[in-house]
């Protein structure tokens, strides 16, 4: 960093002192020397030009044709049909199914952040001191996490099912009479989501607890033995100084955690049997599927995918600017 | 970049990209040029490869198709057949779309008919078979009309088969339901009974989406005259007042509660607790299903011959008072079409898989209705039996509603259907998503 820095400053021909005093004085003139011949453009463009090929290719290429065809009324056949403007735009967002998923993914959103957070921040506080077996502990809560998204949702479907492995043993003891009484976590409307959220906190607490923990390796020692020289109890150890130098992960955390919330597809897809009950589990990301793939309206599944990708580009963008602003200073306040 | 790279990768598949495609299918050139010169010269015969696309992925039928590949290629020793074997969703959905769409299709692949054959043609993917299979299509009769569109033919099929309700009757026995019921009404009192038994009547997978939706095509085809029927085939035209019937009977039926426990959840096929599991495991007495459902039970139970001795069919019920005719039955089945650019091999090909001799063996060997006459004499099964003489017996046969009318509006009704099992539709509101649906194509 600090040579990037120094860097950047030669280039303008401003004296590294003068531009970052945290450079200080003693900036080696010799150095500045060195970085003010030429920029080495061949080598650049050597090292990033496959990057740049492949990313433009596979990333900026589909989501530019994606914004072409949602344009047009196509049925995934022949030529792209009928060009409707944003005809296809203002159904999606008429539509109580697309809505109703929306506010499915805004529920998982919210509470991935409430439930997960504060669940992973105490587990972490917990897990960073001496404990015997701390790697295995560490090891046991991150396999989740590890385990495919796929099989996370077959496996808890097989165990939530109506007359799945949970529902036998409650009925085997004695909690209901008959299967037909069964508590049913996945058929149940009502049910379903928390079951869902469940699931999910299951699957990536484990993330968060490993990233905490990771942020509490980060926080010196110093201050924690001041701060109990100065009589601090753990509590407030925790709440006023611990906490607040874990700031950045959190927010890191955050970050990921609502964009994987928000593209949620694949585990939900298994575990709920693509949305069931009656849709009341549906995403966004499987109503762009299916009206695709199922219903061939791929002209307006197109245009479900591009409101998607604007929630998520928007959410990411707004929680940077304004939630992850001082996180990012670092850098950009010199460049 | 999470989003990015997810998104990217739904995109590239949306969008089709017609240079990724290109690329990544380059292949079935080589094999096309020898054909398209073979047919041209028509001198002693230059080798030809034809690759088939099927949609069976385990044995029998699996090897069946081998079987009758390697067949053909003795019969006709210049001709190269490439089968492969895919799973159904994956093939209709996925990988026929994706090689029509960039012109590298395979020369004979899995057709279900309907709607989105009809799309097909008029995207000009289909070869025209008119003329070159006459005799075939008079042969097989009047299951082939689902392969065909203004007259003309675009496949054949090799199986058709109607659904109905396939039932334990030793559940039956024990909630003292004597017979099978006929009417509605006795479907009703059978329901009845199994509940006051401890039985879960009804098996659907709700989540599934079609299983619970083929409930309301049957309450359709008896409310409806078999012609509103027939014309609606074509003209899409969901304005009859026999529509809104349909879904008023249906409501009234779901309102007794005939259906398994937590059936909004439920799927179809996977596992013990999908709905054909829960039948098959004798946790629920009846399911709604096609012919192909001895197999798919029997692949859910470690005795499937017990099972077998254990499970029997009846036509769906006739609604008292109905307008629809009481025999008209709901069905489907399988075909090929051949791709517009396959040699006239594939159609020899076609011709050979749906003559009556393959067809005899498919029926024996494999199971389901073979939709030629003259090969249903080779059915086994005792319910396949049943079946097919009930089918013989009818007098309006209906391909399935989804099928028949096209992803689209098929998707949007199946959707509303749905909804009517939640509750949170009105019988109207099917037709009225239908003809919307309708009115967008």
């Amino acid at each position: 960093m600090t040579v990037n820095r120094e860097a950047l400053g030669g280039e303008t021909g401003l004296a590294g002192g003068a531009q970052a005093p945290s450079a200080g004085p003693e900036a080696p003139s010799a150095k500045k020397n060195r970085v003010r011949k030429s920029t080495p453009w061949g080598e650049i463009a050597l090292f990033t030009g496959p990057a740049l090929v492949v990313f433009s290719t596979f990333v900026i290429l589909p989501v530019v044709l994606a914004g072409y065809v949602s344009f047009y009324h196509w049925d995934g056949g022949g030529d792209l049909g009928k060009f409707i403007g944003f005809e296809n735009y203002s159904n999606v967002l008429k539509d109580s199914v697309f809505i109703s998923s929306m506010k499915n993914n805004a529920f998982i959103v919210v509470m991935s952040l409430l439930i997960q957070g504060p669940l992973a921040l105490g587990v972490a506080l917990l897990m960073n001191r001496k404990l015997r077996f701390r790697a295995a502990f560490r090891t046991m809560i991150f396999v989740p996490y590890v385990v495919a998204e796929v099989i996370a949702g077959a496996m808890w479907r097989l165990i939530l099912d109506q007359r799945g492995v949970l529902n036998t043993a409650l009925l085997q003891l004695g909690v209901f009479d008959k299967p037909a009484d069964a508590i049913g976590w996945l058929s149940d409307q009502k049910l379903v989501m928390w079951t869902m959220m469940f699931v999910l906190t299951w699957k990536y607490v484990g993330l968060a607890i490993i990233l905490f923990l990771a942020g509490l390796q980060g926080v010196p020692d110093e201050v924690l033995e001041a701060a109990a020289i100065d009589g601090a109890s753990w509590w407030q150890v925790q709440r006023r100084i611990t906490i607040p130098l874990l700031g950045p992960t959190i927010r890191v955390w955050m970050f990921l955690s609502i964009i994987g919330s928000i593209q949620l597809f694949d585990m939900a897809r298994l575990l709920t049997n693509n949305g069931a009950p009656f849709d009341s589990a549906y995403t966004m990301a499987m109503f762009v599927i299916d009206r695709a793939v199922r219903m061939r309206q791929y002209g307006y599944a197109t245009a479900a995918a591009i409101v998607l990708f604007v929630i998520s580009l928007t959410a990411a963008l707004l929680f940077m600017r304004f939630v992850m602003r001082r996180d990012n200073e670092g850098e950009g306040g010199v460049a | 970049m999470a989003n990015m790279r997810r998104y990217g990768v739904f995109a590239a598949v949306a969008a089709s990209s017609a240079l990724l495609l290109a690329a990544c299918s380059s292949g079935g050139d080589d094999d096309k040029s020898p054909a398209a010169s073979g047919g041209a010269t028509g001198s002693d015969k230059a080798p030809v490869t034809i690759t088939w696309w099927h949609n069976a992925t385990a044995d029998p039928a699996l090897g069946f198709w081998q079987t009758v590949a390697d067949e053909f290629e003795a019969l006709n020793p210049h001709v190269t057949v490439k089968v492969e074997g895919i799973q159904n969703e994956d093939l209709q959905r996925t990988r026929i779309p994706v090689a029509l769409q960039s012109g590298e299709a395979p020369d004979l692949f899995q057709q279900w008919g309907g709607g989105e054959m009809v799309a097909q043609v008029a995207d000009g993917y289909l070869k025209d078979l008119t003329g070159l299979v006459d005799d075939d299509v008079a042969r097989l009769g009047g299951s082939v009309a689902p392969w065909q569109v203004d007259g003309k033919t675009y496949g054949l099929p090799y199986q058709f088969g109607p659904e109905g309700i396939w039932y334990r009757p030793s559940l039956f026995e024990q909630a003292g339901i004597d017979g099978t019921p006929e009417t509605l009404s006795e479907l009703s009192d059978a329901v009845q009974k199994l509940k006051d038994a401890g039985i879960e009547p009804i098996a659907v997978g709700a989540a599934s989406g079609w299983p619970a939706a083929h409930w309301w095509y049957n309450f359709a085809l008896q409310s409806c005259p078999s012609d509103v029927m027939q014309a609606a085939n074509s003209t899409l035209d969901f304005t009859d007042e026999c529509f809104v019937t349909a879904g008023e009977k249906l409501a009234e039926f779901i309102a007794t509660e005939p259906f398994n426990t937590g059936f909004a959840a439920t799927s179809a096929q996977e596992g013990a607790t999908s709905s054909a599991g829960l039948v098959a495991n004798g946790n629920a007495a009846m399911e709604l299903m096609g012919q192909w459902n001895v197999s798919v039970m029997t692949g859910l139970v470690d005795d499937p011959d017990a099972l077998l001795a254990d499970l029997s069919w009846f036509p769906f019920p006739s609604i008292d008072g109905a307008k629809g005719d009481p025999t008209a039955m709901l069905g489907g089945g399988d075909g090929f079409s051949c791709y517009v650019d396959a040699p006239d091999e594939c159609v020899d090909l076609l011709k050979y898989i749906t003559s009556d001799d393959v067809l005899s063996r498919f029926a024996a060997e494999v199971g389901g209705i073979p939709s030629a006459p003259a090969a249903q004499g080779a059915v086994t099964d005792p319910n396949l039996k049943v079946i097919a003489e009930y089918m013989g017996k009818s007098n309006y046969l209906q391909l399935w509603l989804d099928t028949s009318y096209g992803p689209t509006v098929g998707g949007q009704m199946n959707d509303a259907i749905i909804q009517l099992f939640a509750g949170s539709a009105a019988p109207a509101d099917i037709p009225a998503a239908m003809i919307a649906a309708a009115e967008s194509l």
